[in-house]
C-alpha cells in the first residue's frame, strides 16, 4: 500500500478519529436538550403568536413557575452524578412547606428564623440519609424510599389539614418581583438560579465537585486511587436533602400553604428533569446546565398545553413520558457507540 | 557492606480471607533507591501484599514500618499521604473522566479552593509528553485502549504528590504488574522512568511475570509460593532457571519443549473471509482469509488496530464497509450474537470491564457463553456442566479449583483464565484471543499456548493477538502485521520470520 509509506510519523497510540470525538462528547446530550427546548419554543411562538406566546414575560413565567423544581432538581443532580438516588425529594418538600406553614402561622416565628429551621431540617434529613447509605452499604434507593415514608408521615404528624399562610411577611416576599428585560422573575426563581450557578461552579471548580464525578464513574477505581469518599457521599446526600428543603420553602412561596400532600411525587419529575438534561442514570456523566433545560423543557411543556387550551393536563405526563423514553434511548446509543 | 535501612520494612504479614490463608508470615522489605520484584505464580499473593500495605485490606496480622516508623493505613488515601503511590493490578481509574483529570483528581491545582483546569491540563500533557505519549490529555479515558489506560495510570502515579506542594511526595513507588498490556516501546519508556526515580532514591516495587523484563531492570527480588515466602535475592546472583524453580518449586522444563515446536501442516479449506471490511475510526478496510486450523497471529504496535481488526471480525463494533463470509455464508456483524452463531468466539483483552462477572461463581462465569449460544431455555445437564467446567479448571489449572468460588476473589492471572476457560468450553470454529496470556504466570503461559496448538491442530481457526512478538511467532501459521490502523502485510510464518523482520515491516508499512 503506498499511502503507508507517505505517513512515516509513528502511530498515533489510537487518538479517536474526530467524527467518534464528537459523537461521544459528553457535552452532546445537554445540546440535544437545549436544541429540543428551543425547537418546541419555535413552535410555540408560531402556533399561539397571537395568543400572547410571544411577550418575555411568558418565557420568564417558565422560571417563576419551575423554580422549586429547579431547585430540587439540582440537588438531584448531585446524586445522580454520584451514582446514587433521592426518592426522599418531593416527602422532604412536603415537609419543609408543613413545618413552614406551622411554625410561621401556629407558632408565629418570624421567616428569619423559620427558614434557617427548615434548610436545617432538611440537610439534616439528607445527612442521616447519606450516613446510612454509606456506613451500612445499603442501596441508596432503599435508605431514600424508607426516606419518602419517613418525611409524608411527618407531615401528617404536625397536622392532618392543610395550614394555609396568611402572614403578611410571607405574602411580600412571595409577591415580590424584580424587573428583568421586559417582564419580571419572582424571588424564588432568583433564588433557584443563584442555586444552579452555585451547582455549576461546585461541581466544574472545586475537588468535591470531581470527586462526585469520580465516584459515578466507578466508585472502587475512586477508592484505589486514593480518593476519600465516604465524605463525599454523605455530603452529596446532605445536599441533596437541602435543596429538597430550599425547594420546600420556594413551594411555600409559591402555594402560600402548607399541605401534607404537597409536591407528592415531585422527586419523579426532579429525576425526569435531570436525565432529559443529559445526566446518565448510572452516574458519572453530565451537566448540571443539562438539568436547567430538563427543567424548562418540561415547564415549557405545561406551557405549550395551557396555550392550547383544549388538551387535558394529563397530556403533560404524557409526553413527558414519550420524552423520558426518547432521551432514555438517546443516552443508551451514546454510551453503546463511546464504548468503542 | 553494611546494607542502608530499609525504607519499608513488614515482618510476619498475615492476610486470611473466608477459606483461603493468602499470606502467612511474610517479610518484605524495601530499600530506598532501588528497583526490587514482587515473584510468584498466579495467586501466590503479590497482589494481596499490595492492597495489604497499602490499607485496601486491612491486616490480620504483622507489622508495617516505614521510614523506621510503625504504621498501618485503613485506606489508600492514607498510603497515598504518607508517600505510598500505587499503580493497583488492574487499571482503577475513571473513565468517564478526562485523561487530564484521571492524573490530578484528588490533587488538582486549586487557588482559593477553585481548580485551575489550564494549569491541570498543561501539567498533565507535560507528564504525559515526558512518558513519551502522543495523546490528547482532554479526552476521556474511555476512548483509549487498555495500554495507554495502563500508562496514564502510571503517569498518574508517579505525577509526585501534590501540585501546590503539600503531600509527601512519593517515597514508594508500587506497579502491581504495569508491563502487562505494554508494548516494547512503552516498556522502554517505563523502565527509563524507572530508573530516573530510583537515581532520586525512590524504592519501587515491580510486579511482572514477565522474567526478563525483571532481569533488565531490577535490583533485588523477593519469591512468594501460596502465600509464604520463599526466599530474597540480589538478581545478581540467581539465575532464571534458579528463580523459575523458586517460583513453582520445581524445575520446569515444559517451557522449552515448546520452543522447537512444530506448526503442523494440515491447514484446512478457508472458514471465514473479510472483503474490504472496515470502520471508521477504527481500521482501514482489510481483506482476510482465515481457514480451518490455522493461527493467524497480529503484531503491530500499540493502538496500531489489533483490537480494533478483531473487534469487527466478531460484530462487536459494527463494520461501515466490505462483508463477512464464514463458511460460505455472508453474516451481517450487526451484532456479536451473528458473530457467535456463526461459531466465532472472543476472548476479550479487558477483563474487568467486557468479560467476567465477578460476583458469580468461577463455575457460572466459565459455563455463562456455552449456555448462551444453547438457549436458556436448554439447560445444560447438571453431570455434564460439572465435567466440562472440571475439566478446564485442571486444564488450565486455575486456582483455586473450586468452582464454587466467586471470580471477583481470584487473583488476577487466575480471573484471566476462567475467561479464556469461558470461549474455549464452546469449542468456536474461529478462536478470537486478544491478548490471552496477559498477566498470566510463566507455567501456565506455557500450558495455554499448548492448548492453542492442540485446538489448532484438530481443526480450531484461532485469531492471536499477543504484545509478545516472540509468543505470535512460535503460535502462527501466518502474521498479519498493523500499522496505523492498517493491515499492512500478511507474512507466512517461516524460518526468515524473526521478530526484527516483523519490527522492520512495522517500520516501513510495507506491503508484501
Ligand atoms: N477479596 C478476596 N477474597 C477472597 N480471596 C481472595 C481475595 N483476593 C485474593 N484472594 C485470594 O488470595 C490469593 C492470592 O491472590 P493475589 O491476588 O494476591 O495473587 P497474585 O500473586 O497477585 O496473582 P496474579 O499473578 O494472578 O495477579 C488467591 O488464592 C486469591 O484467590
Ligand atoms: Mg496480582
Amino acid at each position: 500500500m503506498t499511502t503507508t509509506t507517505q505517513q512515516p510519523k509513528a502511530p498515533s497510540n489510537g487518538t479517536p478519529s474526530r467524527a467518534a470525538r464528537v459523537l461521544a462528547d459528553r457535552r452532546l446530550p445537554v445540546l440535544v436538550t437545549a436544541g429540543l427546548f428551543l425547537v418546541m419554543y419555535a413552535i410555540g411562538l408560531s402556533r399561539y403568536q397571537n395568543y400572547g406566546f410571544a411577550e418575555t414575560q411568558v418565557f420568564l413565567n417558565l422560571f417563576i413557575d419551575n423554580s422549586y423544581l429547579l431547585v430540587a432538581a439540582v440537588g438531584a443532580t448531585f446524586v445522580i452524578l454520584s451514582g446514587g438516588i433521592d426518592l426522599s425529594v418531593g416527602s422532604v418538600i412536603g415537609f419543609t412547606t408543613m413545618l413552614t406553614a406551622w411554625l410561621v402561622e401556629k407558632q408565629g416565628l418570624p421567616l428569619v428564623i423559620v427558614i434557617p429551621i427548615a434548610l436545617g431540617v432538611g440537610a439534616f434529613g439528607g445527612y442521616l440519609m447519606g450516613y446510612v447509605i454509606q456506613n451500612f452499604e445499603i442501596q441508596p434507593f432503599i435508605v431514600t424510599l424508607a426516606g419518602l415514608f419517613l418525611f409524608r408521615g411527618l407531615c401528617l404528624v404536625i397536622s392532618k389539614e392543610s395550614i394555609s399562610i396568611t402572614d403578611s411577611s410571607v405574602s411580600s416576599m412571595a409577591q415580590a418581583q424584580v424587573s428583568v428585560g421586559g417582564g419580571f422573575l419572582s424571588i424564588g426563581a432568583i433564588v433557584s438560579l443563584v442555586v444552579l450557578a452555585a451547582a455549576f461552579y461546585v461541581l466544574h471548580y472545586t475537588r468535591f465537585g470531581r470527586r462526585v464525578y469520580a465516584i459515578g464513574g466507578n466508585e472502587q477505581s475512586a477508592l484505589l486511587m486514593g480518593l476519600p469518599q465516604g465524605g463525599t457521599k454523605i455530603a452529596v446526600y446532605t445536599m441533596s436533602g437541602f435543596c429538597s428543603a430550599l425547594a420546600g420553602l420556594l413551594f411555600t412561596l409559591y402555594i402560600q400553604s402548607g399541605d401534607p400532600l404537597h409536591a407528592t411525587g415531585l422527586e419523579l419529575d426532579a429525576i425526569a428533569a435531570v436525565v432529559i438534561g443529559g445526566t446518565l442514570l448510572t452516574g458519572g456523566s453530565g451537566y448540571v446546565v443539562g438539568t436547567l433545560f430538563g427543567v424548562l423543557v418540561l415547564g415549557l411543556i405545561k406551557s405549550l398545553i395551557q396555550f392550547e387550551g383544549t388538551l387535558s393536563s394529563w397530556w403533560t405526563k404524557i409526553a413527558t413520558g414519550v420524552l423520558l423514553c426518547a432521551f432514555i434511548l438517546i443516552q443508551r446509543t451514546m454510551t453503546a457507540r463511546r464504548k468503542t | 557492606m553494611a546494607e542502608p535501612l530499609p525504607v519499608l520494612e513488614m515482618t510476619g504479614i498475615v492476610k486470611e480471607f473466608p477459606g483461603v490463608r493468602a499470606l502467612s508470615g511474610v517479610d518484605f522489605r524495601l530499600f530506598p533507591g532501588e528497583i526490587h520484584a514482587l515473584l510468584g505464580e498466579n495467586g501466590a499473593g503479590k497482589s494481596t501484599l499490595i492492597k495489604v500495605l497499602t490499607g485496601v485490606y486491612s491486616l490480620d496480622g504483622g507489622t508495617v514500618t516505614l521510614n523506621g516508623t510503625s504504621v498501618r493505613f485503613h485506606s489508600p488515601s492514607q498510603a497515598q499521604q504518607a508517600g505510598i503511590s500505587t499503580v493497583y493490578q488492574e487499571v482503577n481509574l475513571c473513565p468517564n473522566l478526562s485523561v487530564a483529570e484521571n492524573i490530578f483528581i484528588g490533587r488538582e491545582p486549586t487557588r482559593f479552593g477553585r481548580i485551575q483546569w489550564k494549569r491541570l491540563r498543561r501539567e498533565a500533557a507535560e507528564l504525559v509528553d515526558r512518558l513519551g505519549l502522543d495523546i490528547d490529555v482532554e479526552a476521556p479515558l474511555s476512548s483509549y485502549p487498555l495500554a495507554v489506560q495502563q500508562l496514564v495510570a502510571i503517569v498518574r502515579s508517579v505525577g509526585t504528590g501534590d501540585a501546590d506542594g503539600q503531600g509527601a511526595g512519593t517515597k514508594v513507588l508500587i506497579l502491581d504488574e504495569p508491563t502487562s498490556s505494554l508494548d516494547r516501546d512503552e516498556v522502554l519508556e517505563l523502565f527509563a522512568l524507572m530508573r530516573r526515580l530510583k537515581g532520586e532514591g525512590v524504592a519501587i516495587l515491580f510486579v511482572s511475570h514477565f522474567l526478563d523484563q525483571i532481569y533488565e531492570v531490577c535490583d533485588r527480588m523477593t519469591v512468594l509460593r501460596n502465600g509464604t515466602l520463599v526466599g530474597e535475592h540480589m538478581v545478581r546472583d540467581l539465575d532464571q532457571v534458579g528463580l523459575v524453580q523458586l517460583m513453582i518449586g520445581k524445575a520446569l522444563d515444559q517451557l522449552e519443549e515448546l520452543h522447537d515446536h512444530q506448526l503442523h501442516a494440515d491447514v484446512g479449506e478457508s472458514l471465514l473471509k473479510a472483503d474490504g471490511v472496515g470502520r471508521t475510526g477504527g481500521i482501514a478496510p482489510f481483506d482476510l482469509e482465515i481457514k480451518k486450523g490455522e493461527v493467524i497471529g497480529l503484531a503491530g504496535l500499540l493502538g496500531s488496530g489489533r483490537t480494533e481488526l478483531a473487534r469487527l471480525l466478531f460484530g462487536a463494533d459494527q463494520p461501515d464497509t466490505g462483508k463477512v463470509t464464514i463458511g460460505g455464508k455472508q453474516v451481517s456483524m450487526s451484532a456479536p450474537n451473528d458473530a457467535i452463531a456463526a461459531g466465532v468466539a472472543f476472548c476479550s483483552e479487558n477483563r474487568k470491564t467486557e468479560g467476567l462477572v465477578p460476583d458469580l461463581t468461577v463455575r457460572e462465569n466459565i459455563i455463562l457463553a456455552l449456555q448462551a449460544t444453547r438457549g436458556w431455555t436448554r439447560p445444560i445437564p447438571v453431570a455434564q456442566r460439572d465435567e466440562l467446567v472440571a475439566k478446564y479448571i485442571k486444564a488450565l489449572d486455575i486456582r483455586p479449583a473450586n468452582p464454587e468460588a466467586r471470580v471477583g476473589q481470584l487473583s488476577g492471572g487466575n480471573q484471566q483464565k476462567v475467561l479464556l476457560a469461558r470461549w474455549l468450553i464452546t469449542r468456536p470454529k474461529l478462536l478470537i484471543l486478544d491478548e490471552p496470556t496477559r498477566g498470566i504466570d510463566i507455567g501456565a503461559k506455557a500450558e495455554i499456548q499448548k492448548l492453542v496448538v492442540s485446538l489448532s491442530e484438530e481443526g480450531m481457526a484461532v485469531l492471536y493477538i499477543a504484545a509478545e512478538l516472540e509468543e505470535v511467532l512460535r503460535l502462527s501459521h501466518t502474521i498479519g502485521v498493523l500499522r496505523d490502523r492498517k493491515l499492512v502485510a500478511q507474512l507466512a510464518n517461516g524460518p526468515e520470520i524473526t521478530p526484527t523482520r516483523i519490527l522492520e515491516t512495522i517500520a516501513s508499512g510495507e506491503h508484501q
